[in-house]
């Protein structure tokens, strides 16, 4: 069974006010245990209303999202819980900081589930590891840390509940190019340690090609593209035509390609290409 | 929740009333307040309630985003109704217990108070819902602009309620980023007893203060960099401009309010 599944989920803005917006239309789609998901698409396509449905915080003005087979909407209660196990990471979520310390500020979610001193302190400890939180910042205010810091703590806020799926929504946004690898790499470390299922949102082709196994293409609140990172950057023209680009890397193996350099279509890693050049170096051809 | 604040909300459109210069609804809607409290009848209130649904009807506003901004009032509304009911005493007096009677008089002076309440809050409505909160300020900019020869500051007045109603939307949206990146980390605002409520409020109104005083900043070093020194010799962009149909709203009001000024004198 999948762990997500919606069902001609659509979502209007406002409905019946002048303002009307449709922002997601009949989406049907499923997540399986463990995936890592990437989501892309141009700004306004709907990626952030699509995953607020995720964990109930927004209800669909029309069809249904399972989560274990279960509407998460069929009940308060279930809306209430559904918000552990599905974490969500807003987009720029250090704004959301507000405690005084950083140590009660990543124990917010824990403490909401209403643990143990001894249990939540664990938590906190294991969530700021993931992220790479020293403890030594745990007793500073929020507000006088880095802005990267301030990133990583409010991830760490959410990690601590210890969510089956955790769901970025443009987690790299507005950071420096070491600070968006690093905390990538934290992302697919806590996946390999916890087993848990990823959606990754961003519009850096960069970033999702480097770490996702799936990728949804939105564009005007309807999915146009559910694929592999290979066959969907395969098509790069019709990406180009919904606003989005393929990584540079890829852009590179087709220019190569034009100049008869024969490396494979599937490229669209900096390490892949180099195994690629490599390989044909040596007379072969593979991915 | 939040997002359904109305106050200074504009919808957009192109009507007559749209077009209007944002003065000449400004001085209307002053002249139609003070119909309204000039009227005492039926037959005057008849009028000017004729009057209202007229320019909503001009102005293409669906009565139902009016009446919605009614809401937040109707505590107030019923409260007004209810004392007036039971306080004034006269006419003929329909039921009575214990310290408690109705009379006509009651009657007659609840429904009006109530009619005057309601009118007011829709007309004044019907003004920021088709003026955008930019032409307001500059036109009471303009109107107020008088009293700055008794150094009352207009200019920083009027910046002020701009730059309000400009972050009115922003800190909304703001305040429901915050509410959902909280919810998302289980916080609960709906349940428990006023104390948890209260404290529960925290998490939404720390962010929210510590990035309005960022904003502040932000936009006064943007201003400042651009020169901003206050009023003095500052032009505008944007003339406003009042055309004939202007004046023949604003003479049309006069004679409106006068009329009805003529109609209280002879007793209706
Ligand atoms: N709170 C809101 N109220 C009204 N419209 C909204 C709101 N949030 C988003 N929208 C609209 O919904 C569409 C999808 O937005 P969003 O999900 O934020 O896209 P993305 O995350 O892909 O940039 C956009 O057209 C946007 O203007
Ligand atoms: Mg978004």
């Amino acid at each position: 069974m999948p762990i997500i599944k919606t069902e001609a989920l659509t979502h209007v803005y406002s409905k019946g006010s002048p303002f009307e917006s449709v922002a997601l239309e009949n989406i049907n789609i499923e997540i399986a245990q463990g995936e890592f998901v990437g989501l892309i698409g141009h700004t306004g396509s709907g990626k952030s209303t699509f995953v607020q449905h995720l964990n109930g915080l927004l209800l669909p003005t029309n069809g249904r999202v399972l989560m274990d087979g279960a509407d998460i909407n069929s009940s308060k209660k279930l809306r209430h819980e559904i918000r552990f196990k599905v974490g969500l990471v807003f987009q720029y979520p250090e704004y959301q900081l507000f405690e005084e310390t950083v140590y009660k500020d990543i124990s917010f979610g824990p403490r909401n589930m209403k643990l143990s001193k001894q249990e939540i302190d664990e938590r906190v400890r294991e969530a700021a590891g993931f992220v790479g939180v020293p403890e030594s910042l745990f007793e500073k205010s929020p507000l006088e840390i880095s802005g990267g810091q301030k990133r990583r703590v409010a991830i760490a806020g959410v990690i601590a509940m210890r969510p089956d799926v955790l769901i970025l929504d443009e987690p790299t946004a507005g950071l420096d190019p070491e600070g968006c690898e690093s905390i990538l790499n934290n992302i697919s470390d806590y996946r390999r340690a916890t087993g848990a299922t990823i959606i990754l949102v961003s519009h850096s082709m960069e970033d999702i090609a480097k770490i996702s196994e799936r990728l949804i293409v939105f564009d005007g609140g309807h999915i146009v593209m559910d694929d592999s990172p290979m066959e969907v950057f395969s098509q790069a023209d019709r990406l180009r035509s919904i606003g989005l680009d393929v990584p540079v890397v890829t852009d590179i193996a087709t220019r190569l390609r034009e100049l008869s350099i024969y490396v494979p279509e599937c490229c669209y890693t900096v390490s892949q290409l180099r195994d690629a050049i490599l390989s044909l170096k040596k007379g072969g051809s593979s991915c | 929740m939040l997002k359904d604040i109305t106050l200074g909300q504009y919808f957009p459109g192109n009507s007559f009333i749209h077009r209007l210069d944002p003065r000449t609804k400004l001085m209307c809607t002053i002249v139609y307040i003070a119909a309204l409290f000039v009227a005492k009848s039926y037959v005057t209130y008849g009028i000017l309630l004729l009057m209202l649904c007229l320019s909503v009807a001009v102005s293409r506003i669906k009565p139902s985003a009016l009446l919605k901004g009614l809401k937040p009032l109707a505590l107030i509304i019923v409260f007004t109704a209810i004392l007036n009911l039971f306080y004034i005493k006269g006419g003929k007096e329909l039921v009575s217990f214990w310290v408690l009677s109705i009379t006509t008089e009651g009657i007659k002076t609840a429904l009006f108070m109530v009619f005057r309440i309601m009118m007011l809050i829709t007309g004044t409505f019907l003004l920021t819902y088709t003026t955008t909160p930019m032409a307001l300020t500059d036109g009471l900019e303009i109107i107020l602009n008088p009293l700055k020869k008794i150094h009352v500051p207009v200019h920083e007045f009027a910046m002020m309620m701009s730059i309000a109603l400009r972050f009115i939307p922003t800190l909304i949206e703001e305040a429901d980023k915050i509410t959902n990146a909280q919810k998302a980390r289980g916080a609960d605002f709906e349940t428990g007893k006023l104390t948890e409520r209260a404290k529960a409020l925290l998490p939404l109104l720390v962010p929210l203060f510590v990035s309005a005083f960022r904003r502040a900043d932000e936009l006064a070093i943007a201003m400042e960099s651009r020169c901003y020194h206050g009023g003095e010799g500052r032009t505008r962009m944007k003339k406003l401009s009042m055309k004939a149909s202007d004046f023949i709203t604003i003479f049309a009001s006069l004679v409106f309010l006068t009329g009805i000024i003529v109609l209280v004198q002879f007793g209706f």
